[in-house]
């Protein structure tokens, strides 16, 4: 084969290859960008279902969290219409509809049963009263604790424990010989990480991100007591470089053994008693503890399918949407995976299933899910609303940078005084920036 | 006597060599090793090398969740042709700047390659932009187009070098004898740099093949390449290591196994001309 | 010698690829230049359709006054410099080491090279979990098997793991250049040096440092363009946490987190600005290099 002939033929088939990208798109195909959860990750699994009952095929694009955020949103801000519907939370929802991005999902059909959804979560995916996105599962946060190490301790834990009960427990629990940390926590820098569990912690020591003129707090004593509570608690019994681990590294400790109680999200009741996990058997759980001042630490967060306007395919993902999210879908996975795998914290019938109140954490997590209050989640008065964050634009790009002042400060590399003092500044300055000062 | 000197120092060389070699590679050894274990074997204390019972399962469960093939092949387009187009485009700009230089040949050599120092973040807005108005979003076509455009100006610079290396009396020659510029290019300068040009093609195809802002940021389903396929097993709930693994191998297999394949071309290509 | 038809010819041969360079240099350039002075927020709604507001400089100076800028200037400059002089004095060892005569040459040479085929993503998403992992990663281990504690790398020693992962990732780039460069060198004047009884660091720095220099001046600036730009090493390993914040990913946190187009279209002005400094300081040398 001579060179020219070669380069012909190269050319030939970059053309062709490249021109069948145009080819593509068929009319009843959608395409959905979701998080690499394992809930939405079992959904993927029984697509098939939908499209023999639709005739709709489905496309995935699965992400990890961080880059799902990015992808989404840059796809959303320059309407680029590359999904047909979103995985996205409770932060983005209210400040989407408000810009008019999303579909309003007040047209479901009389069976979907709007009304069932648990009103915690309708209220924190509407906008102005209009749901627009559908919470596929929803969650609060409580004390996930080992049985057997609390009684090797001596010590019982209430239902409702407090904040002083869980320092002492985890103290007592620590067997650094063994490996054995009393309490695992979130450090890991980023607003959805340790961000969202020290925001939550810090409302039960009566700390608020703003004041009703949006000044940031973080030169007040509530939040200097709640970080200094925080970092004394886990230098004594949290695990080795705790200022880098988020959900996923605390989900591996705990199941490998070596945590003592985990505060994390109700979601994660089902892994710890699941088949991965080492210590199955011996998991109690509790609400997340308080500070004696009238609000828990516990948060309340959903992750929701929604449709971007501009659609072309928007009746088919609406119809996913109900599928998905609907009853059945629920029956559907009890009556392949058992009742302890459905997605959880959605829907009130789900709580008044006799199957599912059978599961040992569904109580707990029902519990958790009622006593979260999005409108009034600080003891003084705020301006926002949202428990570990504040449902404005500004928030998650604010919150990072905090949190990385704030695992800098776990990790010891600067005081807890100068990571507040670094908090304020960046908060003010951003909030100026954004025009609220 | 001299003869045991060198035996001996071959033998130390040998044996540092391999140390070092084994030390850098190790990292990849236990990716693949690790893939093949179970979740709980892959965390086991202390480590487990090679007494565990080898399973595919981690492999089975990443293809059942995402469609491998409709990555790879993906990747395989969208480097390849870009890697093709490229150097379609600066063969004869290469050709210019070799046998017909000005002055400002070096100035625009250094002009092209200080446009790849525009960070991607940067005009991560402005060139969404233009690819949702383009209805370039989501295709291969729009992959292909902006990765040559990244790594055209390495491709300019190799192929510049190696064309200089070349005598321009033999082109000279073919021009005495009638030939034409295009088949002076095609016929006369091309073969004689076909270990160049190869070269060139294997190490923009890696670069292209490795590229995860672009091809993470501007695809949906049906153009995302390899990047958006590990970008799903990054750091999913539970225990993770296993699949994390297989799916790392899998990422990487393919160019992995067209470097070692093509590692002499590589070893003797990859000059950008510092060798005179 | 060039004929004027050539020359012409020679232009019309460069158009294509000057054109496109040119296309792709100024068109994102003056979007983010334009950006740059404005107001734009798209959560807040701001997009180019409704029009955006006209701020002046008050983006540039925000960008540049906030405590973040200069130690983020300061950590791209350290990590750079890092990888650079990890890669360049390893690297030439081991081209040297490669160049003996050894068994398995070949082996030893892909098992060398082979880090360079590795996607960042993967390569940082491994090194994180698999090796820095503070309990269970190979490090961990290998820590407590000699009675040590374990070290909580992406906390303590954030940016040397990232310069790690970096230099791990770019070493056979440089060993390969300098690799070929070494096998050029003329042996006959090596061992004549050897007769002459010259010790072989003074052979190494009169003779082979010096053939070697064009192959180092090429890496660097070869390495300095794509280390610049690192993002998924640090967006995987720390998210820009424990200082390791680079001009980079401070750009990507302002554009992405904030969703603040216009704060960061300035960054990414400041940036161009920066990697242009760094581009002439290394062409004034690599230029004359080039010529030699």
């Amino acid at each position: 084969m001579s060179i020219k002939s070669a380069l012909c033929a190269a050319t030939a088939f970059t053309l062709v290859t490249a021109g069948g990208a145009f080819a593509d798109g068929h009319s009843a195909t959608i395409t959905i960008a979701t998080v690499n959860n394992g809930d939405m990750i079992r959904m993927q699994g029984y697509t098939d279902t939908f499209t023999e009952q639709t005739g709709i095929a489905v496309e995935w694009v699965t992400l990890e969290e961080n880059v799902l955020r990015q992808r989404v949103t840059t796809d959303i801000t320059t309407k680029g219409g590359a999904f047909d519907i979103m995985t996205i939370g409770m932060y983005e929802t209210p400040i989407w509809g408000a810009n008019g991005w999303l579909v309003p999902l007040n047209d479901l059909s009389a069976e979907y049963d709007a009304a069932d959804i648990l009103p915690a979560m309708a209220g924190g995916l509407s906008h102005d009263g209009t749901l627009f996105a559908a919470p596929f599962y929803g969650e609060s946060s409580m004390v996930m604790y080992r049985t057997d190490l609390m009684e090797k301790a001596g010590l019982e834990m209430p239902d409702a424990p407090s904040w002083s009960f869980i320092a002492k427990a985890a103290r007592a629990m620590t067997d650094r010989e063994n490996d054995i940390n009393g309490i695992c926590l979130r450090g890991k820098a980023g607003w959805g990480e340790g961000g969202a569990f020290i925001t939550a912690m810090s409302n039960s020591f009566g700390a608020r991100w703003f004041d009703e003129e949006w000044n940031a707090q973080f030169d007040t004593r509530e939040w200097s007591d709640t970080l200094n509570f925080y970092k004394n608690m886990m230098d004594d019994a949290g695990p080795e470089g705790f200022a880098t681990n988020g959900f996923n590294e605390n989900l591996s400790l705990f199941n490998q053994g070596k945590c003592g109680m985990w505060i994390d999200a109700t979601v994660a009741a089902s892994f710890v008693t699941g088949d991965d996990s080492t210590v199955a058997d011996s998991v109690g759980f509790a609400l997340a503890p308080d500070n004696g001042m009238g609000k828990r630490s516990n948060w309340l967060w959903a992750w929701a399918l929604a449709v971007p306007a501009g659609t072309q395919q928007e009746a088919e993902a609406k119809q996913f949407i109900e599928w998905a999210t609907s009853k059945d879908y629920i029956e559907l996975v009890a009556a392949n995976e058992g009742w302890a795998n459905v997605p959880p914290g959605a829907r009130t019938s789900l709580y008044e299933n006799a199957n599912y109140q059978a599961v040992p954490f569904a109580q707990m997590t029902l519990d958790s899910i009622l006593s979260a209050d999005p409108n009034n989640s600080t003891v003084d008065p705020s301006p926002y609303v949202g428990i570990q964050f504040a449902a404005i634009p500004e928030f998650a790009g604010i919150a990072t940078e905090v949190s990385q002042e704030f695992s800098a400060a776990y990790a010891g590399q600067q005081s807890i005084e100068e990571a507040l003092e670094k908090a304020q500044a960046i908060t003010n300055e951003a909030m100026e920036a954004a025009g609220y000062r | 006597m001299a003869r045991a000197v060198t035996t001996n120092r071959k033998i130390i060389t040998t044996a540092v060599a391999w140390t070092i070699a084994l030390i850098l590679f190790f990292p990849i050894f236990w990716t693949i090793l690790t893939s093949f274990k179970t979740e709980a074997q892959a965390i086991n204390d202390p480590p487990l090398f090679f007494n565990f019972d080898w399973t595919l399962e981690n492999y089975a469960v990443v293809q059942e969740r995402s469609d491998y093939m409709k990555f790879l092949w993906n990747s395989i387009i969208i480097a390849g042709g870009s890697t093709i187009l490229g150097i379609l485009i600066a063969i004869p700009a290469a050709w210019s700047m070799a046998f017909v230089p000005s002055v400002r040949t070096k100035d625009i050599l250094l002009w092209m390659l200080s446009t790849k120092m525009l960070p991607a973040v940067g005009v991560l807005y402005p060139i969404s932009l233009i690819f949702v108005e383009f209805n370039l979003l989501d295709t291969r076509l729009g992959l292909i187009v902006v990765l040559m455009l990244i790594n055209l100006p390495i491709i300019v610079w190799m192929l510049y070098t190696y064309f200089r290396e070349i005598p321009g009396e033999i082109l000279e020659a073919a021009r005495m004898d009638g030939a034409t510029l295009r088949d002076e290019i095609l016929y006369v300068l091309t073969p004689m740099a076909v270990p160049g040009i190869a070269s060139t093609l294997l190490l923009n195809f890696i670069l292209a093949w490795n590229e995860a802002f672009w091809t993470l940021n501007l695809t949906a389903a049906n153009a995302a390449p390899l990047t958006a396929f590990i970008a799903s097993y990054s750091s999913p709930e539970g225990l993770f290591f296993a699949k994390l693994s297989a799916a790392s191998t899998m990422a990487i297999a393919p160019i992995l196994i067209l470097g070692w394949f093509s590692q002499k071309q590589l070893v003797r290509g990859l000059t950008f001309g510092a060798v005179k | 010698m060039a004929t004027k038809a050539s020359r012409s010819a020679a232009r019309v041969m460069m158009a294509p690829a000057v054109v496109l360079l040119l296309g792709w240099m100024l068109v994102p350039l003056i979007m983010t230049l334009w950006f740059s002075f404005t107001k734009y927020l798209p959560l807040r709604g701001d997009s180019i359709e409704r029009g955006l507001d006209w701020v002046g400089f008050s983006n540039y100076s925000r960008f540049i006054s906030s405590n973040a800028f200069w130690p983020s200037v300061q950590t791209t400059l350290i990590m750079v410099g890092g990888v650079l002089l990890i890669t360049v004095v390893l690297g030439v060892l081991l081209a040297m080491l490669l160049d003996q005569p050894l068994w398995g040459q070949g082996v030893v040479r892909i098992l060398v090279i082979a880090p360079f085929f590795v996607m960042p993503t993967v390569s940082a998403l491994v090194w994180k979990n698999m090796l820095m992992d503070p309990v269970n990663g190979i490090f961990s281990h290998l820590w407590r098997f000699f009675g040590a504690e374990p070290v909580a790398w992406l906390q303590d020693a954030s940016l040397t793991s990232i310069i790690m992962i970096a230099s791990w990732q770019w070493l056979p780039f440089a060993t390969l250049i300098l690799l070929t460069a070494i096998q050029s060198l003329d042996s006959e004047q090596l061992e004549a040096a050897e007769m002459d009884g010259a010790p072989a660091l003074k052979r190494f720095w009169f003779i082979v440092l010096p053939h070697l220099g064009r192959a180092i001046t090429i890496v660097i600036l070869i390495q300095t363009i794509f280390l610049l730009s690192i993002f998924a090493e640090i967006f995987v390993t720390t998210g820009g946490a424990f200082g390791t914040r680079t001009l980079t990913y401070l750009i990507f946190q302002r554009v992405i987190d904030s969703q603040n187009i216009g704060l960061g279209s300035a960054g990414g002005v400041y940036a161009i600005i920066l990697a242009n400094i760094v581009a002439i300081f290394l062409m004034r040398i690599v230029g004359k290099n080039l010529d030699a």
